[in-house]
């Protein structure tokens, strides 16, 4: 009964040191049960650490995690119960096929009659032609794919994906993303990091952005992308020039033309009137849409600064 | 299945897989012990009365194997799981300390017995060895088993890499067994390495293995196993501790 009601995650103020590194320096967040939820930030910014704090595979020196209302220390076995988590390293066991990989995961959690389950992740992730491969035959993608079955075999409701599309090609990245997208909608909540924001943006309804350890940014990505200030202007003009009083908002000046990063839309008119003046003529423009990649971008140089 | 059942079948079908590798190269092994050691010195040396050379040798080797297989079992396990990444498929599962102790020590055992029992049939057509006090051969071979079983997931635990493994292996457990009494009863030996030899925890397990074929021992087999026992027990509490903190496991 607690497990449906309380949070999928629970995070208050952990704090990790891996010897002078503070890895996570008081991370707190919640996330909501059927939340499709985005974890990013960049390399050692502390998303796999506290992915591994969750799963238990390192212990927090300070500060709480819960998983379904479990403890991560207190309750472990509840807590790993109700989570699946895909690793990001591509790691595998040589010595036995793809069916008895899963097979035993499955033993692992007490799970004895498991077959249904596993031929259907074996089909849903296009992998039944090599139940019987042994691990070391599978190409890298097909290893990949291995590792999302391992982490769905005990059917969690807490799904934890460090960075599962790295290195895999376009078309296993978007059935993957299918087939956890269907995993969402049923129900179970999703949690991933990656590097490609697209994705993230695409995918995930809320995000929160880590930073030398720290929660940055923690809002519904469309609220992340909305809160952003200021607009671009992408605009080519015959001459390929800009009035002098323009220069200074002028952000990139590419082949196909200027990119304005103006503070607000109201200095659009002023831009428009500026380049009437010294008469010069617009070929092409064009108002660029903020995405999450311009809030991820701001929000780690601002951490920084 | 539990997870223990399931760790002990996965742990079981990884030696079983390279069976020639883990059971029949070490029975190999021990029989050629057997012909040259036997061959060298039958009829000059006896250490029982009325037993011969190759007969005294027969159990010493085969526990000689038992216990250096069952701590290859679960130590390569471990050192492997750990070096190739796959150990956290074990880390994030609910198996507790004790169910995951558990099975790597029984498979342990599994694969030191299978040695063993292999090293013994493997003679039947050399030399005649009785089998007086079966009962106390099996006990002194769980024991064995489990003692070098813990002993080798406390040595997977510790070794980062396979250096650090073939370090343990060459310069504890090898010596350990070679100068346990395999090859020579104690009573051979000058006083001081006698003594030292009854600081040796692997000496009770050979000498209590060998009454169980003989009915013979240099140290009375109660003791033997009281001894064996006390440091299955320490040792297992030992490694118990490492599995609960996470050891090198859980950072």
């Amino acid at each position: 009964m607690i497990a449906l009601m309380s949070q999928a995650i629970e995070v208050t103020e952990v704090r990790k040191r891996y010897g002078s590194v503070q890895a996570l320096a008081g991370v707190s967040l919640t996330v909501e049960r059927g939340e499709f939820f985005g974890l990013l930030g960049p390399n050692g910014a502390g998303k796999t650490t506290l992915i591994s704090i969750l799963a238990g595979l390192a212990h927090a020196d300070a500060g709480t995690a819960k998983v379904a209302g479990h403890d991560v220390r207190a309750d472990y076995q509840q807590a790993r119960r109700a989570l699946g988590v895909v690793p990001q390293e591509l790691v595998f066991d040589p010595f036995f096929s793809v069916r008895e990989t899963l097979r035993i995961q499955s033993g692992y959690f007490g799970l004895k009659h498991n077959d249904d389950w596993i031929d259907h992740l074996l089909e849903r992730l296009d992998l039944q032609d090599k139940a019987q491969a042994n691990m070391r035959a599978l190409s890298g993608g097909m290893k990949r794919r291995v590792l999302v079955a391992q982490a769905l075999v005990h059917r969690p409701p807490v799904i934890i994906l460090d960075e599962p599309t790295a290195g895999v090609d376009v078309e296993l990245r978007q059935a993957l993303w299918v087939f956890i997208r269907e995993l969402n909608t049923s129900g179970h909540t999703i949690v991933l990091t990656t590097h490609y924001l697209e994705e993230a943006e695409a995918l995930c309804g809320r995000i929160a952005m880590l930073k030398q350890g720290r929660v940055v940014a923690l809002d519904s990505t469309a609220n992340l992308v909305r809160g952003l200030p200021g607009v671009h202007v992408r605009l080519r003009t015959k001459e390929d020039r800009l009035p002098p009083s323009l220069t200074a908002s002028v952000s990139a000046h590419q082949p196909d033309g200027y990119v304005l990063s103006l503070p607000s839309c109201n200095e659009i008119e002023q831009a428009l009137a500026a380049l009437r003046e010294d008469k010069i003529e617009i070929v092409e423009m064009e108002v660029l849409q903020a995405d999450l990649e311009d809030v991820f971008v701001r929000m780690m140089n601002k951490a920084t600064s | 299945m539990s997870g223990f059942a399931t760790l002990l079948y996965k742990e079981l079908l990884r030696f079983w897989k390279v069976a020639f590798q883990t059971i029949v190269a070490p029975i190999v092994t021990a029989l050629l012990y057997l012909l040259i050691f036997a061959h060298v010195l039958e009829g000059r040396v006896e250490v029982y009365p009325g037993v011969n050379y190759s007969a005294f040798l027969v159990p010493g080797l085969a526990m000689m194997s038992l216990l250096q297989n069952a701590f290859a079992n679960s130590s390569s396990s471990l050192i492997q799981s750990k070096v190739t990444g796959n150990i956290v498929f074990l880390l994030l599962t609910p198996l507790t300390p004790w169910a995951t102790f558990l099975a790597y020590v029984s498979a342990a055992v599994v694969r030191g017995v299978c040695v063993s029992v292999g090293v013994i049939l493997g003679t039947l057509w050399l030399v005649q060895v009785p089998f007086e006090r079966p009962l106390w051969a099996l006990l002194f071979a769980l024991a064995g088993g489990a003692t070098l079983g813990a002993l080798g997931i406390v040595a997977g635990l510790w070794a980062e890499k396979f250096d650090q493994m073939a370090a343990f292996q060459n310069f504890i457990i090898v010596p350990l067994t070679f100068l346990s009494g395999v090859f020579y009863s104690i009573h051979s030996l000058p006083p001081f390495w006698q003594a030292v030899s009854h600081w040796n925890p692997f000496f009770y397990l050979i000498d209590g293995f060998r009454y169980g074929f003989f009915g013979v021992s240099d140290v009375a087999p109660g003791r033997s196993l009281t001894i064996v026992v006390l440091c299955l027990a320490g040792l297992s509490l030992f490694t118990l501790h490492l599995f609960r903190t996470g050891y090198k496991l859980r950072h």
